[in-house]
């Protein structure tokens, strides 16, 4: 029977890695995402989290031990934030050209410099071109429900690639919810153990894994590697469906809609910002404002038919993005948007914005005011080519 | 001694430090070894990585950089190669220095490079709550050791020495007039300087092995230190288990910035000799 407690973001996670019976966990402990290393030592130390820990030296390392580990064909786990994801970059990368599929939370925070600790998805986002999946959730069950799912779409057969389940620093990791923590049989029922046949070091079969290779063959296994990132699209919403059926929560697979059948304007969005964008959405729509959510989920594989689809029939949309991308004016997600609807040969008139950097909270009156600006932007017939800067009045002394 | 106070950003204080912690006894000792040598400020530099430790650097008032986790050796020895001159010094933490920088600051002693490195060792990370580091004695607990780390600690000053730096010494934020005086001559050694700092961390430390708080963990360093011409005469019975403090270490050997700067100019000299016998012309005056 599952149970239900009140659990920070990070705690949701190390329950989640817990229940998944990864059999080697190596993790070097950085804020916000201490506390999911914690959380996982204790477990490990009660008894009711069977593997293999290790608390290395740096990221660097947590990620090339795991690559070792993986390659033995065990089931692997780890998080980190920022800056060790950053120091992480090389075996990062590897581990998804490598198709390994490991389970790794990324509990978001801010790149420096200036120097800080606070919560930002820019770490991740910035390296969502190196071949790992990405999912961005919005709260702490679907932190929970989304990391066990996670381990179920790296590990299916046509996918075989790395995932990161993303969450904000601070506003998810280290507030409380009410999370539904789903029993051991519940989810060993879901999650059947991983057994690696595409890559393995065994004895008995030997392999030689990663000879030098010409860019033909490298090309080769691109092009695979793109394929498995699109066949990632369908193993999401799979595995949302079944998780939906067994246990009676679906999160909505690689996009999430919120009152988008009739909406004229559509917010786009991921992360936890998309709780104070449906809250602000519901006052708007008490005042006849016909505005909906987009939420984007899964970052990569970029969901674009299903962007294309939600955004048909609309007048137009705005984006908040919690990053920026220094070189094109405006934020990630946006030019995601933007190059999704262009191969539809769909042209809307759309807004840009970005805030809530380096922890800055976005409030519900600064996301109304982007609603607002968005449908401005939009009954205008223009297009963003620079962000507007979401920032709070300056407090007067 | 001078006004200490005018060595610090007094509008960045109070420090984000916890009551008790050994971090601002260790600071102030650097502040007032400098202080003693009358080094012009404008002529130090203080770099420092991330962790408890290296929130120092964000109180003292020189040119000062907060570099990433473990990497504040790596920055500095950017620094002391562009401007030798400079007097560059790195305050670190045992996490920080040890772990995921521990390559950095063996190389950093290898090459004797004119940098002196102030470790604070709290045997423990603080600022993230606890966990145990390579320098968290075995059997000790910390929040990722809650039935004790079953792994063995580095001896920072043996690691430093063998390594290759050439001025080693060992205090602690107890005996802080010799911390002073370690840090002083440290910072007159042209090489590589360690100095380790045995300081208190009773939020974490203290706390997870029920040493006791600020007061009972000086008492715990004090009595588990020995002063190194102590020992000297000291039965090995007496000796163990304790720690040496007291200058562990000291031997001149050439410096990296000075021996570069030598080789250029050595170079320099056999290429303009070169030119001038072969062309029969002087080196080119472009």
């Amino acid at each position: 029977m599952s149970r239900v407690d009140v659990l920070n973001g990070n705690l949701a996670a190390a329950h989640a890695a817990r229940l998944s019976r990864p059999e080697v966990i190596a993790a070097y402990p950085i804020t916000p995402q201490t506390p999911v290393v914690e959380y996982l030592t204790q477990f490990h130390a009660d008894g009711s989290l069977p593997c293999q820990m290790s608390e290395v030296e740096s990221e660097h390392s947590a990620m090339s031990i795991l690559t070792g580990a993986s390659l033995t064909g065990v089931r692997c786990y780890t998080a980190t934030s920022s800056q060790g994801l950053a120091l992480m970059y090389e075996p990062y990368f590897r581990a998804s050209t490598l198709r390994l599929p490991i389970v790794m939370n990324i509990v978001n925070r801010e790149m420096i410099s200036p120097q800080t600790v606070w919560g930002g998805p820019q770490d991740s986002m910035t390296l969502r071109d190196a071949g790992w999946l990405q999912i961005y959730v919005e709260d702490n069950q679907e932190i929970l429900d989304t990391t066990i799912q996670a381990f179920k779409v790296a590990e299916s057969a046509e996918v075989l690639l790395p995932i990161n389940v993303c969450y904000d620093g601070f506003y998810l990791s280290h507030m409380t919810e009410r999370v539904e923590i789903p029993s051991q049989e519940e989810v060993d029922a879901f999650l059947p153990p991983y057994r690696s046949r595409h890559i393995i070091l065994d004895p008995e079969t030997p392999m030689a894994v990663d000879p030098l290779t010409n860019g033909r063959l490298l090309m080769e296994y691109r092009r695979k590697h793109m394929a498995a990132q699109q066949a990632a699209l369908v193993a999401i919403e799979k595995a949302d469906a079944e998780y939906a059926r067994r246990f009676g929560r679906s999160w909505g697979g690689v996009i999430d809609e919120y009152r988008t059948e009739d909406a004229e304007y559509l917010m786009v969005s991921l992360g936890s910002v998309c709780g104070a964008l449906r809250e602000c959405i519901d006052d708007a729509r008490a005042r006849g404002v016909r505005v909906g959510l987009l939420k984007i989920r899964s970052l990569r594989p970029f969901p674009r038919a299903r962007v294309i689809e939600a955004l048909a029939g609309k007048k137009g949309f705005g984006v908040i993005d919690r990053n920026v991308s220094f070189g094109t004016n405006t934020g990630i997600l946006f030019q995601e948007i933007r190059a999704a609807l262009y191969s539809a040969g769909s042209r809307y008139p759309a807004a840009s914005f970005i805030g809530g950097l380096g922890g800055e909270d976005l409030t519900l009156e600064i996301v109304a005011g982007a609603i607002k600006s968005t449908i401005e932007t939009v009954d205008a017939g223009k297009i963003d080519n620079e962000a507007s800067w979401l920032v709070r009045p300056e407090r007067k002394a | 001694m001078g006004d200490t106070l005018s060595y610090f950003r007094q509008d960045m204080l109070p420090h984000i430090w916890c009551p008790g912690c050994g971090h601002g006894t260790a600071t102030g000792a650097l502040v007032r070894a400098i202080d003693r040598l009358h080094l012009d400020k404008n002529k130090v530099c203080i770099v420092s990585g991330i962790g408890c430790s290296s929130r120092a650097v964000g109180y003292l008032d020189f040119d000062t950089l907060h570099t990433a986790h473990g990497r504040a050796l790596a920055f500095a020895t950017g620094i002391k190669l562009a401007r030798p001159e400079l007097k560059v010094i790195v305050m670190t933490g045992d996490g920080d220095c040890t772990a995921i920088g521990g390559n950095h600051f063996i190389h950093a002693a290898r090459r004797n490079i004119g940098i002196t490195t102030i470790v604070m060792n709290n045997n423990i990370y603080g600022m993230t709550s606890g966990q145990y580091s390579p320098m968290t004695p075995k059997g000790f607990f910390g929040t990722t050791a809650p039935y004790g780390n079953v792994e063995r600690n580095f001896d920072l000053c043996e690691l430093a020495k063998s390594a290759g730096a050439t001025y080693v010494a060992r205090a602690t934020s107890y005996h802080v007039p010799l911390l002073i005086d370690l840090i002083e001559k440290a910072l007159l050694n042209p090489g590589f300087s360690v100095v380790e700092a045995l300081v208190q961390c009773p939020t974490y430390m203290g706390r997870k092995n029920k040493i006791g708080g600020p007061v009972e963990m000086l008492n715990w360093i004090k009595e588990g230190t020995v002063n190194v011409k102590a020992a000297a005469a000291l039965p090995p019975e007496k000796l163990k288990d304790k720690i040496l403090i007291g200058e562990l270490y000291n031997k001149q050997e050439g410096e990296y910035t000075a021996d570069y700067d030598a080789l250029i100019a050595r170079v320099q000299r056999k290429y303009d000799k070169f030119q001038g016998g072969l062309y029969g012309c002087a080196s080119n005056s472009d």
